[in-house]
């Protein structure tokens, strides 16, 4: 007979079979036989957060950096509830995490035992698929079930529930077998034939433009390499989306920068007046599209994603492929290379009026602010940050507000999976705990979390988990005492009613950092910045480096709630120099 | 609508509304049922009525049969919303008005009244094949199968003729002839 294994034993050898080295979590009374193997096996480093919900952003931002699965583990009841946001926040922005819970003993479920709750009922609607497993013998298959469905087709979170005395209970193992990756339940695989249209549609456009989001980024390091090929080979405008940042190079001078509601005047405006949009793996969410019936009226759209629920969902397109990017990508430039080789001499022509277009659009310079020397602009900041680190394969997380707008502006990311932010959800205080993760991930690399004063305090404990840990992350805080996007919104649309978005009794953050016993800094001036930055990046320890900045800037270009994409609100320099007239510029 | 302030967008034009039978083949599993409703309920969509039972208890397969109505875009979102379920198997959609699929509702009628007005209750039933159920000196349970309109109609013209109690289910389908759902 093959040796008996307790369940506790088995979460453990499912997660050596499938390689993974590092978990996220937090014990309690429904977990404590898994965390009593734990010293068993010594492939597996686990991290000890200070709230599950840091576990997840932390999981999160492991798995955004490095393409793999992030996992975590929680206790029942209140651990499984902390999660919750986690996951939600993975199952917007597609990053594949396992989160193994524990559960009240079988014969206690359904009776509100201590710490008991519908941990699947919950997750339902924010996992991919969750499992609840009653036998011990369903345990490994589940297990590594979850992984598959986590990183296959869109990736994704999953649950799995495991009662505490299924962990006791013994059963064989027998090893798994790692199979080749598949595309999870999505069978349909493109054909030539829509290959074949999409080069069509791209030689018969004079107006086109590349729309790419995370997609690319989730599709692996490969599908970036290629997007760049194609994107030399056509000569074609690019423009990304939040999420899709760092596929393609920031500062390469196809790139448009990123579009949507704070996204460049070129891009936006390139995107509305657009005879061909080819989207590789973004969604048209409603911040890209702005108001749908006035959505880039006059363009053939194309679609390439891996989730065929993704296409025509909000948008409809005329030619959709359902795919892997790195796939379709190239199909078509094999088939680009074989059919068309001089694509780009014989486009270059055809193309060069909308290049015409595009510079005058970019002239406007956007993104572009009135300069202080008296306080510091958190747009400078940022500029700074970003010059003073951009040699350093630098890792940058967010929170969500202002900071993180002007950080997907300012911030040029040349390379994939170096961009870890909080999109779909927007949720406040991802950004620190996610930095806790990237840095386990990336133990030698400089890792940055832009945050704002509000929204890093709703996980600040996690920078007692970076210092546990000796992990070297910075949280660059551009504190503008105000919830500035809120503030930002409450001007331009609520008549200057500031409710409650000032925050009046901040901790002093060089103290904080002192007291969970890490370096704190502060900046007030523009001339201390840089030395600073420098004293930041060259400490090895971590970090809270409080930035003063403009209390009152706003966030420009902004396009308005329901307002299409050339209607666009242009910062305080182009309103006082009155550069640009007529319909693409509408003031509030 | 007048002027936006919120952060979202004004809806855009809305198309006609279809209703269409879906049919989902799943898992027969603890929670599957949850995730199907919870997929409608969360995404917004219309439930009209909705029959589920296991059809294959060797390979434990349940079917479940959910009217609903929406534009075809929303149509077209839930069977690929439905698809990437994991423990759904497959989906198939039609259009009310297809002809070549059959749909049935059961309804359970129960009468009370003297001999007379039990009669001419089950008259009035006679094109739902109707078949008495239950039977005493005062009652009826009327079983008959139809379509959707057709039991609001009887359930209207019955309340005259003793009706005390309805209970009927959701619409279950069939296509015609010797094909079956792809
Ligand atoms: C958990 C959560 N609660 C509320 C919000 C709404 N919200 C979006 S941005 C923001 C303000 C963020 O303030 P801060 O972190 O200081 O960033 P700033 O905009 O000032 O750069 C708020 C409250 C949110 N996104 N997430
Ligand atoms: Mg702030």
């Amino acid at each position: 007979m093959s040796k008996l294994y307790s369940g506790a034993e088995i979460v453990f050898k499912c997660l050596e079979d499938q390689d993974v080295e590092v978990i996220f979590g937090y014990p309690g009374g429904a977990v404590l036989p898994i965390y009593d193997e734990l010293k068993n096996f010594k492939s597996i480093k686990h991290y000890l957060v200070r709230h599950e919900q840091g576990a997840g952003h932390a999981a999160e931002g492991y798995a955004r950096s490095t393409g793999r699965p992030g996992v975590l583990l929680v206790t029942s009841g209140p651990g499984a509830t902390n999660a919750v946001t986690a996951l939600t926040d993975a199952y917007m922005d597609s990053v594949p995490l396992v989160c193994i819970s524990g559960q009240v003993p079988t014969h206690l479920i359904g009776t509100d035992a201590f710490q008991e709750c519908d941990t699947t009922g919950i997750t339902r609607p924010c996992t991919k698929h969750n499992w609840l497993v009653k036998d011990v013998k369903n345990l490994s298959q589940t297990i590594h079930k979850a992984f598959e469905v986590a990183t296959t087709g869109r990736p994704g979170p999953v649950l799995v529930d495991i009662p505490k005395d299924v962990q006791f209970q013994k059963t064989g193992y027998t090893k798994f077998k790692t199979q080749k990756k598949i595309n999870g339940k999505i069978h349909n695989k493109f054909s030539q034939k829509e290959i074949d249209e999409l080069i069509k549609l791209m030689t018969l456009s004079s107006k086109p433009i590349f729309y790419t989001g995370g997609g690319v980024v989730n599709s692996g390091p490969k599908a970036s390499e290629l997007l760049r090929e194609l994107v030399n080979l056509t000569g074609f405008p690019i423009t990304s989306t939040l999420q899709g940042l760092g596929a393609f190079p920031g500062n390469d001078s196809q790139f448009l920068g990123m579009l949507g509601m704070h996204g460049s005047y070129e891009a936006n405006n390139a995107m509305h007046d657009c005879d061909l949009m080819i989207n590789i793996g973004a969604r048209f969410d409603d911040r890209i599209t702005g108001k749908i019936d006035e959505f880039s009226p006059k363009s053939k759209k194309i679609h390439i994603d891996i989730d065929p629920s993704s296409i025509n969902k909000n948008v409809k397109v005329d030619l959709p492929i359902v795919g892997d990017v790195a796939e379709v990508i190239g199909s078509t430039i094999k088939t680009i290379k074989k059919v068309k080789p001089n694509f780009l001499k014989s486009n270059n022509q055809k193309i060069s009026k909308w290049w015409e277009k595009i510079e005058k659009w970019r002239s406007v310079n956007s993104f572009d602010f009135v300069n202080s020397s008296e306080t510091i602009k958190p747009q400078y900041a940022i500029q700074r940050l970003y010059e003073l680190t951009k040699n350093k394969d630098t890792y940058v997380t967010t929170e969500v507000g202002q900071h993180q707008m002007w950080a997907a502006q300012h911030y040029k990311f040349d390379k994939p999976n170096r961009w870890m932010t909080s999109g779909g959800l927007g949720t406040m205080g991802y950004g620190l705990p996610a930095a806790v993760g990237v840095q386990v991930a990336h133990p030698n690399k400089l890792v940055i979390d832009i945050a704002g004063e509000a929204s890093v305090l709703m996980t600040m404990q996690e920078m007692s988990t970076a210092v546990q840990y000796s992990l070297p992350i910075k949280i660059f805080i551009l504190n503008n005492e105000y919830m500035g996007m809120v503030r930002q919104w409450q001007e331009l649309l609520h008549d200057k009613n500031y409710s409650e978005s000032y925050t009046a009794a901040l901790p002093d953050f060089v103290k904080l950092a002192e007291a969970y016993g890490c370096v704190g800094m502060r900046a007030t001036k523009p001339e201390e910045l840089d030395d600073k930055i420098i004293e930041m990046i060259n400490t090895d320890r971590p970090v809270i480096f409080d930035c003063l900045v403009d209390k009152q800037e706003n966030c420009f270009p902004m396009i308005p709630s329901g307002k299409p994409h050339n209607q666009m609100l242009l910062g305080p320099k182009d309103q006082q120099e009155k550069k640009i007239t007529g319909k693409g510029k509408t003031l509030v | 609508m007048g002027k936006s302030r919120s952060a979202y967008s004004i809806p855009g034009k809305q198309g006609k509304f279809d209703t269409h039978i879906i049919v989902v083949w799943v898992d027969n599993e603890a929670g599957v049922l949850a995730r199907v409703v919870g997929l409608f309920s969360g995404r917004g969509y219309n439930i009209e009525s909705l029959a589920v039972a296991e059809v294959d208890p060797k390979l434990n397969i349940s079917r479940i049969t959910i009217v609903t109505t929406g534009t075809p875009q929303v149509i077209e979102q839930i069977k690929l919303q439905l698809k990437k379920l994991v423990p759904v198997h497959k989906v198939a959609d039609f259009k009310r008005e297809d002809k070549k699929v059959i749909f049935k509702e059961m309804a359970l009628f129960k009468v009370v009244g003297n001999n007379s007005k039990k009669e001419k209750a089950l008259k009035a039933c006679k094109k739902y094949n109707p078949v008495i159920l239950d039977k005493t000196n005062k009652s009826y349970v009327i079983q008959i199968t139809a379509l959707r309109r057709e039991i609001d109609v009887m359930t209207k013209n019955l309340k005259k003729l003793g009706l005390i109690s309805v209970s009927r289910t959701g619409a279950v389908a069939m296509t015609r002839g010797s094909e079956i759902f792809k």
